[in-house]
């Protein structure tokens, strides 16, 4: 019987942006990574092209993690208080494509590190690894305002991808990042409007949409991932249908929603099952599911959950 | 599915009678493909006219039910590709494999673990929905003797994997009554398993090379009167299976193509627990109607419930319990005092955690439109004052010697405004509802 056909045809592919840059490029990187440039929603090889597979980046820190479980530190306690050392172990041994540096230790209500600080944290993650980097603030905008300018003069022609602006500020992180040539992170809080107004803001003071990756923010398995699942799908189909201001790769930062909840964290309850294999199974089944909905870049923290959407992704990325 | 009122119209009489109280049969025809009026309306209408507009605006996809009475499975019938676009209808079935050549005492065990594949997660039950019993090595009977004690130790619907006619036969015949879905109609068996189907009219899943062969063998199995169909869908790779999982959707809701309007089914592979969940999730969010995993440890079914719970919530509907003062456990005056918002989801993961804690305790629960902590806090939807005037209307002093109340830990912010202007003594609890036993069991004893 012959069968109608259910191909779409979309208006407008998703942005291809390319992280890290190499010496001919004006900076350092071994390696870059590339995303986005799909015609088509996840994984649909019938229907379109999806010329680069998803990016994973790893996890860390510019201060050695307080409230991180036991069952991460059992792989970074030999590093975690050396975030050069704590990056190549990502990159080397567990096959990080990009470094996340988040900078974790500026937090003015934590141990307030100062510009100086952060900018040698990124300036050593730089030097310990060949792969891009995503260098993403403490949270605090004033404080952010202070740290990222110098993290970004020093690592300027790298084309990191630096995070975040929001609706509220974006004015310094964009001016930045378009005179040290790096791409930008732009957050909004689980709403499909104000991700395009953060993008709409940003390009009025003349940032290439291209240089924009969307972070709607991200909830783990169980604890609201459903809202973000749909604001991801109903931004992936409007930048698809000819929305350039949803026509960005999209970014989840996974590791630092998952390793908070019960499901992953604790050994308590028995019904639960074996936590060694539950709590990186609650990370990668975020990503899984995150992957589904459209996401291009994901920050992550398990070992195991690494490698296990590697796996995963390889063969979804692969079809008849 | 949407008739149009021209479509509608062919199949009238034609004749402009009047007697529905519309001037024309066409006037007719658009109130009802609006749904407007009913088909009775038009006492002319002919047989074969009823038949072809029943027809017609049946759902594009069927809904199937497998199993009997209280343990009976719904699946199909879905009405869109995004759950944003109105919301999911019938949860993805989650099955669990036994394979017949178990001995006696695994078998017994393999049940008992999969009946205790259930959990409780936002206040609601949430467990594996079938067992599928997998014939390999044994004869007929020995089939049979395996569905009979799964039947016994078990309520959950069945599914009867195998594609040999004998041995569904074999094991159709201790479990009929349960409705079993049978699995697989192939190109080769087809008639056979049509007839069993029919027979003891039980639903029948049919596995073809590619949806063509699919489409066609629907169309010949509904001819012999046996039309509650699954449709099974495992491409070589897990990329294969979502696409055609992806194109059936489609051609059912784009395109009224009711030779593949039926729910689905879908199996994991593979040996390693990461990737069978992998593969399961994705079929779980992109239009799987059953799923069939292997092994029964829990912390594999979690993860995978735990998805089906997310994604096939109404997103229309705000999940929120009702505002109210809650006596956890036997209270008395001495009891803590929580303070929460009405998300459902906020709501049982702190109640959860009360009770682990074997602590009575009262919670309060603020009307924050079904938001939770952060986002009533972002959304003004909560704050101090409206906290104070809560815990007044709950008349929670009246039941308390003491003046504390524990407040989140992400709202901090309430505290000073909560002591100064209502007068309480607040604790500000831990930001992570889990760490609640032992603030409860360490801080808020020390400082009551
Ligand atoms: C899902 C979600 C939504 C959903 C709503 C879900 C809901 N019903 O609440 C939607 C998409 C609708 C939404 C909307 C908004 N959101 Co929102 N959302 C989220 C998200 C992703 C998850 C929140 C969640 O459900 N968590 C799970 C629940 C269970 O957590 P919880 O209620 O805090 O409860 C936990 C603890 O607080 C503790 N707890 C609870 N009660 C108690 C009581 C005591 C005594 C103790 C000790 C502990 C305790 O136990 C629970 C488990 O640990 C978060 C980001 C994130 N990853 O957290 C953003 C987030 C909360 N949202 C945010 C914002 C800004 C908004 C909006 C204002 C955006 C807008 N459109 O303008 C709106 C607000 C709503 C409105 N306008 O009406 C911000 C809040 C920023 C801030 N710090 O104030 C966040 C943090 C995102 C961000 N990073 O910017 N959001
Ligand atoms: S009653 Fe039937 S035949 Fe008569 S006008 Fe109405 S639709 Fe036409």
């Amino acid at each position: 019987m012959l069968i109608p056909e259910v191909r779409q045809k979309w208006a407008n592919p998703i942005n291809t942006i390319t992280i890290g840059a190499t010496p001919e490029e004006g900076g350092t990187r071994t390696r870059t990574v590339t995303v986005g440039g799909s015609t088509t929603l996840p994984f649909l090889h019938f229907e379109g092209k999806i010329p680069h597979r998803p990016a994973l980046a790893m996890e860390v820190q510019d201060i050695t993690p307080k409230d991180w479980p036991e069952i991460l530190g059992e792989h970074f306690s030999d590093v975690w208080d050396d975030p050069g050392r704590w990056a190549k172990k990502c990159v080397d041994q567990l096959g990080a494509d990009l470094v996340c540096l988040r900078l974790a230790g500026c937090d003015p209500d934590g141990e307030n590190k100062s510009p100086d600080e952060a900018a040698v944290a990124v300036k050593s993650v730089l030097e310990a690894v060949g792969v891009p980097l995503i260098v993403w603030g403490c949270g605090d905008n004033d404080k952010d305002n202070e740290v990222l300018p110098q993290c970004s003069e020093i690592s300027a022609g790298e084309r990191s991808l630096f995070g975040s602006i929001t609706e509220d500020n974006y004015k310094t992180l964009v001016a930045l990042c378009k005179a040290d040539g790096h791409k930008l992170i732009a957050e909004s809080p689980v709403d499909i409007n104000i991700a395009k107004q953060v993008n709409v803001l940003a390009t009025d003071l003349g940032l290439d949409p291209k240089d924009i990756v969307i972070y709607p923010t991200s909830g783990a398995l169980g604890y609201g991932m459903e809202y973000v699942y749909s604001i991801m799908e109903r931004g992936r189909i409007a930048g698809l249908d000819g929305d350039t201001m949803w026509a960005m790769p999209i970014l989840c930062d996974i590791g630092k929603e998952v390793w908070k909840v019960k499901e992953a964290v604790s050994d308590e309850i028995a019904e639960w099952g074996d936590q060694s294999q539950r709590g990186p199974l609650w990370e990668a089944t975020t990503a899984y599911v995150y992957l589904l909905a459209g996401a291009d870049i994901l920050i992550m923290r398990h070992p195991k959950a690494v490698s296990e959407v590697k796996k995963y992704l390889e063969k979804l990325i692969e079809s008849k | 599915m949407a008739l149009t009122g021209l479509g509608i119209y062919k199949h009238l009489p034609k004749t402009n009678c009047g007697d529905c109280n519309f001037p024309t049969c066409m006037a007719f025809a658009m109130q009802l493909a609006a749904k407007k009026v009913s088909l009775d309306q038009c006492p002319h209408v002919s047989d074969e006219g009823k038949a072809a507009l029943a027809e017609a605006s049946a759902p594009p996809m069927k809904l199937v039910k497998i199993g009997k009475n209280s343990h009976e499975l719904l699946i199909g019938q879905e009405t869109v590709l995004f759950r944003h676009q109105e919301k999911f209808h019938h949860p993805t079935g989650i099955a669990v494999k036994v394979k017949d050549d178990l001995a006696e005492e695994e078998l017994t065990n393999r049940i008992e673990a999969i009946n205790n594949l259930h959990f409780v997660r936002v206040g609601e039950e949430i467990g594996v929905d079938l067992i599928a019993v997998e014939h390999s090595s044994t004869s007929p009977q020995g089939y049979a003797r395996v569905v009979k004690k799964v039947k016994e130790m078990s309520d959950l619907p069945l599914v009867l994997l195998s594609p040999d006619p004998k041995i569904a036969e074999a094991g159709l015949e201790v479990s009929a009554e349960r409705r079993p879905l049978i699995y697989a109609a192939t190109g080769k068996n087809w008639q056979q398993m049509a007839s069993l189907a029919k027979k003891h009219s039980s639903p029948l899943a049919l596995k073809g090379e590619s949806l063509e062969e699919l489409a066609d063998l629907t169309q010949q199995i509904k001819k012999l009167g046996v039309d509650d169909l699954v449709l099974s869908v495992d491409g070589p790779r897990v990329a294969d299976t979502l696409q055609d999982l992806t194109r059936i959707r489609r051609l059912t809701l784009s395109k009224t193509f009711r030779p593949l309007g039926y729910p689905t089914i879908a199996f994991v592979t593979g040996k390693d627990p990461f990737q069978q969940v992998g593969q399961a999730a994705t079929y779980i969010c992109k239009y799987g109607s059953i799923v069939v995993m292997e092994g029964t440890e829990p912390w594999k079914i979690l993860p995978l419930l735990t998805i089906r719970q997310n994604i096939y919530t109404d997103p229309q509907v705000p999940n929120a319990v009702e505002a109210k003062l809650y006596e956890i456990g036997e209270v008395t005056s001495h009891s803590p005092v929580l303070v929460t918002t009405n998300f459902s989801l906020t709501y049982f993961t702190v109640e959860g955690e009360v009770e682990n804690s074997k602590i009575p305790t009262y919670i309060s629960v603020v009307e924050t439109e079904g938001l939770g902590v952060l986002n009533a806090y972002a959304g003004d939807k909560w704050s101090a004052e409206k906290i104070g005037k809560t815990l007044e209307e709950q008349k929670i002093k009246e039941r308390i010697n003491h003046n504390s109340v524990i407040i989140p830990g992400l709202v901090a912010v309430f505290r000073a405004e909560l002591e100064e202007d209502f007068g309480w003594k607040v604790l500000v609890g831990p930001e992570e509802a889990a760490r609640i036993p032992s603030f409860l069991k360490n801080e808020w004893k020390v400082t009551s």
